[in-house]
């Protein structure tokens, strides 16, 4: 690692205080994706501050909302009990990421910023990275890019999105509430990330400055008729290749509401609008939720290694609603 | 760069150390305080080795700052064995004959036994998926499993 200057903060007011804009600061939390890209070379701070201790650890569940802290550990959520009854799609993408270690030490805030697992923006002898260098090219687009983006991915980057966990959130039209040094501000999850368009390297529509406080979203009874489905490599430790977080709400036989966020197949957190709306008022069959799967990969771009991920990814995305129909809600 | 000063608690004694900002907890276990036991693998959180519980969860000390352990209370392989009487886990270890380089092992002891404190009855399925941050590369994990499953049994009779 490089050397930098480590301070602690203890409140979300000092950590923005510590801030300086013309010196590169990080903030650090459960140090799972930011001190192994400083080992890596990859993101270079001059300034840490170590924000462990400015509290954000709540996790509060009424009848009509959840409202999860920045600092919660994933394993600390996912062992919710009553989380697990009411919205499984939740706990599930938790438990189903990373291992043990990681999941005690990694914060919610700190999975859904992760950065991308390219291997090419992850290796700084690769001189082609616009994430990481901006203008410099995308080694992937020629390169071995099985697991890459095959929506929401641009001409100057087609790296994968890899939280599990974002899925959820964005699924259950969460919201994020965060502070800086211009206050208080509430912005959907689906705000959160932009798109790499032509400039890949800025990712998310926070301010350098600005701090996640935590989660908010309503949960419904109907909710417990969710999961995650993940698809892999290996059936644990892995990034998602396809995976699926679907919730519904049926009513009589038919669908009423339907959400459905698409994980390792695209470039920022995918919620799949109009596969969703095909499917309301219909009926839960094999021809529906093919139906449906079919219009969320109806725009896919793949490339040379990831020809595979559509059908995949359409697979996942049937299964999901399949196994989602056939709970006991 | 300017010194750290950290007080921690180390296997239940109070330990002071001083440390730079861009040490690992892993590099002041080792190289400042001769705890050598947790091991650098990758040194990105992905293997294991350097497995330790700080304030009694499982962490990967490769991917903490020293500067961060202040306050806290860190867990080592060290402080497995009461003496000279090993730990059931390594002690079944030894019987199973459930490691061969030693590379990953103090690791996999201390992420078994972190294991097994949440859930002590697991099935194969959950030792296999709990111990999944732990890589070995020679023996094939089938040892280790069947060791820690039978240390599991004799700890819940005990």
């Amino acid at each position: 690692m490089r050397p930098f200057i480590f301070e602690r903060a203890t409140s979300p007011e000092s950590a923005i205080a510590a801030f300086h804009a013309d010196r590169a600061t990080s903030f650090l939390a459960g140090g799972t994706t930011l001190l192994d890209l400083m080992k890596l070379d990859v993101v270079r701070p001059e300034r840490v501050i170590d924000i462990n201790a400015l509290g954000a650890n709540e996790i509060e569940i009424s009848e009509d909302r959840l409202r999860l802290g920045a600092s919660v550990r994933m394993a600390d959520a996912e062992a919710q009990e009553e989380l697990r009854r009411r919205v499984p799609m939740l706990t599930q993408s938790l438990a189903l990421a990373a291992s043990t270690q990681l999941r005690h030490m990694a914060t919610l805030a700190g999975n859904v910023l992760q950065r991308t697992r390219c291997p090419y923006f992850r290796d700084v002898s690769w001189s082609a990275c616009n994430k990481r260098l901006p203008g410099s090219g995308c080694a992937a687009m020629a390169g071995f890019n099985r697991q890459h983006a095959v929506l929401g991915a641009s001409d100057a980057c087609i790296a994968t999105y890899p939280s599990d966990f974002a899925q959820a959130l964005i699924a259950l039209d969460a919201t994020v509430d965060v502070v800086g040094r211009r206050g208080r501000r509430q912005l959907p999850f689906a705000k959160l990330h932009v798109p790499p368009g032509r400039t890949p390297e800025v990712e998310t529509t926070l301010a350098p400055d600005e701090l996640i406080l935590g989660f908010e979203m309503p949960i419904e009874p109907w909710m417990s008729r969710s999961l995650y489905l993940k698809i892999r490599d290996r059936d644990s430790y892995e990034f998602a290749l396809a995976s699926a977080a679907v919730a519904l709400e049926v009513d009589g036989g038919a669908v009423r509401q339907a959400r459905i966020a698409l994980g390792g197949v695209a470039a920022v957190p995918w919620r799949a609008r109009e596969a969703e709306q095909a499917l309301i008022g219909r009926v839960l069959d094999e021809a529906s939720c093919q139906l449906a799967a079919d219009i969320a990969f109806a725009k896919a771009q793949p490339r040379e290694h990831n020809a595979y991920k559509p059908l995949l990814g359409r697979q996942t995305v049937a299964r999901a609603l399949l196994q989602a129909a056939a709970m006991e809600a | 760069m300017s010194a750290i000063h950290v007080t921690t608690k180390i296997n239940g004694d109070v330990v002071d150390y001083v440390c730079e900002a861009d040490e690992t907890l892993l590099d002041v276990l080792r190289n400042r305080l001769g705890l050598t036991g947790a091991k650098e693998g990758c040194s990105t959180g992905d293997c294991g080795a350097c497995s330790v519980t700080i304030d009694g969860r499982l962490t990967c000390s490769c991917l903490v700052l020293g500067a961060e352990a202040d306050g806290r209370e860190i867990g080592t392989i060290e402080g497995m064995a009461k003496g000279d009487e090993l730990h059931p886990l390594q002690r079944k270890f030894l019987e199973h004959a459930a490691l061969q380089c030693g590379i990953c092992t103090p690791g996999i002891l201390v992420a078994a036994k972190s294991l097994l404190e949440h859930n002590p009855k697991p099935t194969e399925t959950e030792v296999r998926f709990g111990l999944a941050g732990n890589l070995c590369r020679c023996t094939g994990y089938d040892k280790i499993v069947r060791a820690v499953m039978d240390a599991a049994q004799e700890m819940r009779r005990a």
